[in-house]
């Protein structure tokens, strides 16, 4: 009974915490600790209603046993994250964000193709793409690319729209300007047209860093060599060893949020000239 | 006409070039088998007779679109022909069930994005506390927990639509919130100010002003979740041991190695996902050429 009343008590003062700093003016320091109050109460509530509520570890377990567990078993998690993150994820990251970065500048040169593979561009990108992993897994076998070919599957379409669309940000103004320069195609395209384009790139690198993890998880699902995050994660949940699921959810969470947090960066060095970055 | 053609011209194009590749992938791909089958039964193929065979094998390692459709419409119109619309082995039996949890996690999704964005947009602790959570919680490979939500889920008792529908709510709520956070401030200083001058009341200014205005932002956001959402109902159904739902069909396709099964339960879903998202497109353009804001 004292864990629940502890964690009541920790609710309310983080809350009172959160409440008094997001009245005072927004600073870079209270934009940083509010939400950090926010996620450590929630953990903290999560241990003690655990504990307090004596829920089963197989069902929920507290926090500090995956904390426990995660230091425990770093090889494993280490051997996973290798084989899903490195081999999978990025690779087919890169061989499909990079393919279609090329098809986009191609298609840009050929307003034909253009008009006819950007609907079936958009449509395709709607459509529940994960489902080509049995697939892929058949073609390209059980280990790592039958992955990186779900991945480039799966970030292709997304980013292929996107730039697309960044090449077509330029108004006829400055393409005039480019003319009136004497430009060829090659120097309007390096000179304005790409970096113009790159808010939209980096739009769609973004969304490929959550699928790229997404699709080399899943197809794991569908076959695997004995290693892998996905692979883990579906053995584990049927020996109920959650706290080693939870331990790879950590460690998946960690891998997005870094993936995710490193291109964000590297758009604000790439397009530093743009509205939404000066603020 | 000339206009007609100049839109939908390229489309056809690219969409027949998508199937002659496709179907000289077929050729390319199942070749081998045919060639394997060949020398063991000792006969030599000609070219027209290697063409027609990779294109009705049984277990293709790509089957030609005409084995798809076949496929689905054995599983499909021909069921309903026999008055069998709803066995176990009819597509549209397993559609149905994945369209079910589809729509209950599209629902819960969007109400809890609506509720969260209301929330950020009126609470400056919600927005500086949850707001980037939000965020954070989409880097997280959800569909990964996919298979732990569903057999803890299980063990506490609740079975069936429930688990799968909350993946699709996890996988919804995110554009909504974001799309809803964005609509719901779009109504500029100006317009604001108009309603103070009204002496409008918070809720007035609500209802009459911010959520007709986040109407756009709506059922863009919607569009995207509603994809996101079945993409979520067919992860939830593989773990749950290839029992109903288009997910296990294409779990049970990969096993047993039919691949026909495979595109056709993929085919279905990428028809399902289409005929949605229309939906709501066609949803938009009445509602917003009801509110008079189509531009």
């Amino acid at each position: 009974m004292t864990w629940v009343i502890a964690g009541f008590a920790i609710w309310a003062l983080g809350w009172w915490l959160n409440v008094m700093l997001s009245r005072r003016p927004k600073t870079r320091a209270t934009g940083l600790a509010v939400p950090i109050i926010f996620g450590v109460t929630i953990i903290l509530i999560w241990e003690c209603m655990v504990r307090g509520l004596e829920i089963s570890p197989v069902l929920l377990p507290p926090p500090s046993m995956i904390a426990a567990r995660f230091a425990a078993s770093t090889g494993i998690l280490w051997q996973d994250f290798v084989q899903t993150v490195i081999k999978g994820a990025l690779s087919g990251y890169i061989l499909g964000c990079g393919s279609a970065f090329l098809i986009a500048i191609l298609i840009d040169r050929f307003p034909f193709l253009q008009r006819g593979l950007l609907p079936v561009g958009n449509f395709v990108a709607a459509l529940p793409i994960i489902g080509m992993a049995p697939i892929l897994v058949m073609w390209f076998g059980f280990d790592w690319q039958s992955k990186a070919a779900v991945v480039v599957v799966m970030v292709f379409f997304p980013m292929l729209v996107n730039t697309v669309q960044g090449l077509q940000a330029t108004d006829h103004m400055q393409r005039d300007l480019m003319r009136t320069y004497a430009a060829s195609y090659g120097q309007t395209l390096v000179k304005l047209r790409l970096p113009a384009a790159m808010p939209f790139i980096f739009n769609g690198l973004k969304i490929a860093t959550t699928l790229a993890l997404i699709g080399a998880i899943v197809a794991e699902f569908f076959g695997s060599p004995i290693k892998g995050m996905g692979f883990r994660i579906s053995t584990s949940v049927g020996q109920l060893a959650l706290d080693l699921v939870w331990a790879e959810i950590v460690v998946a969470a960690v891998v997005g949020s870094a993936f995710y947090g490193g291109v964000a960066l590297l758009e604000k060095a790439v397009t530093f000239w743009h509205p939404s970055q000066r603020g | 006409m000339a206009g007609l053609w100049y839109r939908l011209g390229p489309i056809v194009t690219v969409v027949l070039a998508i199937f002659v590749l496709w179907y000289g992938a077929t050729v390319a791909l199942n070749a081998a088998w045919a060639q394997d089958k060949a020398k063991r039964a000792g006969v030599e193929l000609t070219f027209s007779e290697l063409v027609a065979d990779t294109m009705s094998q049984k277990k293709p390692k790509l089957p030609a679109p005409h084995q798809v459709g076949q496929e689905i419409w054995k599983t499909t119109g021909e069921m309903v022909a026999k008055g069998r619309a709803f066995s176990k082995r009819s597509l549209l039996y397993h559609s149905t069930v994945t369209l079910s949890s589809t729509l209950l996690g599209f629902a819960m999704g969007t109400a809890l994005g609506i509720a969260l964005a209301v929330g950020i947009v009126y609470n400056r602790t919600m927005d500086m506390s949850v707001m980037p959570w939000v965020i954070a919680s989409q880097t997280i490979p959800i569909l990964a927990i996919a298979p732990m939500i569903i057999v803890v889920l299980n063990a506490v008792g609740i079975s069936g639509l429930l688990p799968k529908a909350v993946i699709s709510m996890y996988l919804s709520f995110f554009p909504v919130v974001v799309g809803m956070v964005k609509g719901l401030r779009s109504p500029d200083h100006m317009q604001l100010d108009q309603m103070k001058t009204w002496n409008a009341t918070s809720g007035q200014e609500f209802w009459k002003l911010r959520l007709p205005s986040s109407m756009p932002y709506l059922f863009t956001s919607l569009k995207i979740a509603m994809a996101a959402s079945l993409v979520g109902a067919i992860v939830g159904e593989l773990p749950t041991g290839a029992v109903a739902g288009l997910g296990a069909r294409l779990l049970a396709g990969s096993y047993y190695g039919q691949t026909i099964q495979i595109w056709s339960a993929l085919i279905t879903a990428a028809a399902l996902a289409a005929t949605l998202v229309g939906i709501i497109g066609l949803m938009q353009s009445v509602v917003l050429k009801r509110m008079g804001m189509v531009r």
